[in-house]
């Protein structure tokens, strides 16, 4: 397997590290135990390739960055600190192995700095939906979920890879700021966004979903239908 | 959308759009105090922006609360194999 002797080390490996869960798994991993290194991939290999899929929306690109994820995590593995949880680094690594991709990609078109601030009136919200008093059996189904991914799928890029880092991953405003290169308020601005359009997406879709079990009824926890309502 | 501000707050209250412009830091929980009173207290009054504010916040918590999917298993075959990690394959 890959030794982490072999390698040159990614400088913002060395910035994070672990509480004490994870400590035991550092010692083994430092040591090159093999099934410490067979055990980390199954933790978190699951949570790294959506995150990058999320991110660049390509199978082959996840898969990719996911493999060079580990790939460097195992090079850089000796100057891990533990000061952050294992997977915070991991992810870390991902997003910007992630956020490369998109660069390479799109020298041009991917200008992080493209305008995704313009509110012209398309991010008002037109469902009134009152979805938070539904029971957690409805909230949380499987098709509730698949619903709220395929919408962050559909993000524009300039903002699906703002929400990504600040929302999935748990960067905060200023990290995402940073990572993209992006002003504070431009992150703020694009997020809220973004978290706009997924609470219309799911506020349609809880709607839909209650009308049809309940077969043309009152909507339970709806305000009167308003379709024509706006902020 | 309707103006259901109280007659005496209105003049305080921001419109909705300008509420709508906070949303993200009053969920997040990093908009200062004043503008969250003046943000509650328009809530109070427009029953449409209670609901987006309270939708919005629940959206943010089913994203961060849902768990992780699974690895496609072909995937998890490749990247086990790139890593030479084959051996541990059978483990799930």
């Amino acid at each position: 397997m890959f030794h982490p002797a072999n390698s040159g080390i990614v400088e913002v490996m060395t910035l994070i590290t672990t509480p004490d869960d994870d400590g035991q798994l550092i010692e083994r991993l430092k040591a090159g135990d093999q099934a410490a290194y067979a055990e980390m991939v199954d933790a978190h290999a699951g949570r790294i390739y959506h995150l990058a899929l999320r991110m660049v929306g390509d199978e082959a690109a996840a898969e990719d960055i996911l493999q060079e994820t580990f790939l460097n995590a195992f090079r850089a593995i000796q100057s891990f600190e533990g000061r952050a949880q294992l997977g915070t680094w991991l992810y870390r690594i991902a997003s910007n192995m992630a956020l490369m991709h998109l660069r390479k990609k799109q020298p041009v078109t991917f200008s992080l700095d493209a305008p995704a601030e313009n509110t012209d009136g398309d991010d008002l919200p037109r469902q009134f939906f009152d979805f938070c008093c539904l029971p957690e059996r409805d909230l949380l189904t499987d098709e509730a979920r698949a619903e709220l991914f395929a919408a962050v799928d559909d993000l524009p890029e300039t903002l699906r890879v703002v929400f990504v880092l600040r929302d999935l991953e748990g960067l905060s405003t200023q990290e995402t700021a940073e990572a993209l290169d992006l002003s504070v308020p431009a992150v703020k601005t694009r997020l809220m966004r973004a978290r706009l359009a997924l609470r219309e997406r799911l506020s349609a879709y809880f709607a839909h979903s209650t009308i049809s079990a309940e077969t043309g009824g009152a909507l339970p926890g709806a305000v009167s239908p308003q379709p024509d309502a706006r902020l | 959308m309707p103006d259901l501000h109280h007659p005496d707050e209105a003049h305080r209250s921001p419109d909705c759009r300008q509420m709508l412009s906070r949303l993200s830091d009053y969920v997040d929980g990093e908009l200062d105090e004043a503008l969250c009173r003046e943000l509650e207290l328009h809530m109070a009054g427009c029953e449409n922006c209670r609901i987006v504010v309270d939708t919005l916040r629940m959206t943010v918590d089913l994203v961060h609360t849902a768990p992780a999917p699974d690895l496609p298993e072909e995937v998890r075959t490749r990247l086990y194999v790139s890593l030479r990690l084959d051996p541990y394959l059978k483990r799930k």
